[in-house]
């Protein structure tokens, strides 16, 4: 087997209820994705806000079905495996770590349940192997003992991770796992999910908006507008030479730490999409600024590139 | 004119256990960006949380003066505080999900900010708030007023609180982390928006951030947090040219920038974690992990100035 992560053909859609005017409306948010992680591969996913990178997790974990189309973790179609089994395999890592855990639940708790829901390893074992986890994220003891409302947005960032690596997985799917933590924090937890992956072999879907972390930690990226990856390649062919203008609009976008330079305005306009109402021909023509009068009829094909691929007209 | 939020010597424990913050001073004049940044866990929240009030139970919090437009909030009754909360001083909280209720949709919730505080009709309300939606970058206003928040995407939530916190046309924002969870571009769209309203009306800001990026574009001055103590405050040109306290000096060294960046190579990071800090914790909070600490750090450490706005909390002459 040479895929860790393969996902074929998969669209997911969404129902959602009509205002006033009646008519209910389907918002796409995953549009047709086909692609595979190798085993050890990190594969970093970025795009707009909403276009459907969450819900591209929740596929892969299991946690959602897809509307159509396939998904294998390890050879095996993650839908249809028992939960524990798949508990041990992949584990996610969310955004918004205070909806994720239990308010009711010590730390150390919510670190040993996935341990627990295993239901066959000594409570010595769990016990051993929580503080362990603990101090690799970097949280003491007496912050085992806090409930998650009695932490810092990035300590409560630091368990969610913990809950995750506990198991040992084999692939972690980190939905923008450290931006509530500060550089230095970020840094170490950074450090930390590559040692494990050199260590242990570990594969990584990687969701992050920010551009200098996926660079750091993935070996290829992948750019999502409105439910599709518009743009594919390894990691220093993308930050090197982006090829969709939607790719160097989020280059361009970056703020260094530079002061005095502002905000930039890399001309994509005001008027995001609606992923309800997907433009015709290339989803991108209405904000892109090389647009041409063929993009709003053609749809892009995928332009193959080594090791990728690229879904714009003009290039 | 006092300046519009006064915040001197504030102090926050949590069970006479935790002291979150110690004796931090901070000050937002109208117009302006004031960056809070720090370690995380130094107290930006907290700190942010006991100036709206909104502290959890079994928090304590004083402080020498907490004023905004001059007038003292310690002593203001609840009734008081909730008049001014989301409406002349508005909040966006660190996590969508703790402030928008799941009950209700996000339109519900929008209007009612807007009806609490000002005369307005249910209409009139609504079209706010599909303005407001409208400018932050929400297509389909619409169609979003009615969804509930587990419906929409982080990003999505994050701008709602945004937009929510605009109902009202606040004086003072109070922005914890606003846009972590938005890409780039709209993060820049984002804070042009706020950008603008500060020109237009004179919004002052108070920003927590994590993102040195965004704190070198858009803050006027920052203040260093760590454990407690603003240990830094300067206009952020200066900041980020000449760092005087050793914190300070250590997190601009981590910032990662895009395209100078080695794979395969650990990133940057300060060693160390930051130490329990209980009632009558004494000396400099960052001597364990300071390359320049010695016996003298262990006790009281002068605030130095290294130019007229420019102060820093360590022995280190300026
Ligand atoms: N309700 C509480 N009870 C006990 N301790 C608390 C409580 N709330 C916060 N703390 C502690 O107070 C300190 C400051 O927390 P705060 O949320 O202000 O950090 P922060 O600077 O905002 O960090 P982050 O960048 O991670 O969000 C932390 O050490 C935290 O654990
Ligand atoms: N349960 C749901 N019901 C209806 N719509 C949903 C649901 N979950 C997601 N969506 C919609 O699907 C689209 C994609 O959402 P998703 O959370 O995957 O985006 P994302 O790329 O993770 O965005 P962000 O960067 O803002 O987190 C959005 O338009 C969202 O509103
Ligand atoms: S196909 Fe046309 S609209 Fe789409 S990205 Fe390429 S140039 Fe822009
Ligand atoms: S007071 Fe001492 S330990 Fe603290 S930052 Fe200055 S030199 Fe370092
Ligand atoms: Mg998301
Ligand atoms: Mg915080």
């Amino acid at each position: 087997m040479n895929t860790a992560i393969e996902v074929k053909a998969v669209r997911r859609t969404f129902r959602v209820k009509g205002g006033l005017f009646g008519a209910d409306r389907h918002v796409v948010a995953v549009d047709d994705i086909s692609f595979a992680v190798p085993p050890g591969g990190v594969l970093g996913v970025v795009g707009e806000s909403g276009c459907g990178k969450s819900t591209l997790a929740r596929l892969i974990l299991g946690l959602l079905p897809p509307t159509a189309g396939d998904i294998a973790v390890e050879g095996q179609r993650v839908i249809d495996m028992d939960r524990r089994a798949r508990a041990r395999l992949i584990q996610p890592v969310f955004q918004d770590p205070f909806a994720s855990l239990n308010p009711l639940a010590r730390v150390r708790d919510i670190v040993a349940m996935p341990l627990k829901a295993q239901g066959n390893i000594a409570g010595s074992e769990i016990a051993k192997r929580v503080d362990e986890m603990l101090a690799r994220v970097g949280l003491s003891a007496e912050m085992g003992r806090r409930l998650p409302t009695e932490l810092s947005g990035g300590q409560r960032q630091r368990v969610a991770i913990a809950r995750a690596l506990v198991l040992r997985p084999r692939i972690v799917v980190c939905d923008e796992p450290t931006s509530a933590l500060d550089v230095s924090v970020q840094a170490q937890i950074l450090n930390l999910l590559a040692e494990l992956r050199r260590d242990l072999g570990l594969t990584y879907l990687f969701i992050s908006h920010n551009l200098a972390v996926v660079e750091h930690v993935a070996s290829e990226v992948a750019v999502m507008y409105l439910g599709r990856f518009v743009e594919r390649a390894p990691t220093e062919t993308l930050f090197r030479r982006p090829e969709h203008p939607y790719t160097k609009a989020l280059l361009a976008s970056v703020l260094t730490p530079e002061p005095g330079l502002g905000v930039p305005d890399v001309g994509l306009g005001d008027t995001l999409p609606d992923p309800a109402n997907i433009p015709p021909g290339c989803r991108f023509h209405p904000r892109c600024p090389i647009a041409e009068p063929r993009c709003s009829i053609e749809t892009p094909p995928l332009k193959p590139r080594p090791a990728g691929g690229v879904e714009c007209l003009l290039v | 004119m006092s300046a519009l939020l006064e915040v001197d010597q504030l102090e926050v424990n949590f069970g006479g256990r935790v002291s979150a913050v110690r004796g931090a001073s901070v000050t937002v004049e109208r117009g302006e960006t004031h960056c809070l940044v720090g370690e995380s866990g130094c107290g930006k929240s907290v700190t942010a949380l006991a100036v709206m009030n909104l502290l959890a139970r079994g928090a304590r919090r004083s402080a020498k003066r907490l004023a905004f437009e001059g007038q003292d909030l310690t002593g203001l009754s609840d009734s008081g505080m909730a008049h001014l909360r989301g409406n002349a001083m508005a909040m966006i909280f660190q996590e969508p999900m703790t402030s928008l209720n799941p009950a209700y949709t996000v339109g519900s919730q929008m209007t009612e900010v807007l009806r609490r505080h000002k005369k307005t009709t249910q209409r009139a309300a609504t079209d706010r708030a599909a303005d407001l939606l409208a400018r932050v970058g929400i297509t389909a206003p619409g169609l979003r007023l009615g969804q509930f928040p587990h419906q929409l995407s982080g990003g999505l939530r994050q701008r709602v609180m945004i937009a929510m916190a605009l109902m009202c046309d606040p004086k003072l924002l109070i922005a914890d982390e606003p846009t972590t969870a938005l890409d780039v571009t709209v993060q820049a769209q984002i804070l042009r928006l706020l950008a603008g309203l500060q020109r237009d009306l004179g919004l002052g800001m108070l920003l927590i951030t994590h993102d040195l990026g965004i704190v070198a574009r858009v803050a006027h001055r920052v203040s260093v947090m760590y454990a407690g103590e603003v240990v830094e405050s300067a206009p952020t040109a200066e900041l980020f040219a000449n760092p005087k306290h050793p914190y300070t000096r250590g997190l601009l060294r981590c910032v990662p920038v895009p395209g100078k960046i080695k794979r395969d190579e650990p990133l940057g990071s300060i060693p160390g974690t930051v130490p329990r800090i209980g009632p009558g914790f004494e000396g400099c909070a960052f001597r364990d992990r300071c390359d320049f600490a010695d016996v003298t750090c262990a006790h009281a450490i002068p605030r130095h100035a290294a130019s007229v706005a420019h102060d820093f909390l360590c022995r280190l002459p300026a």
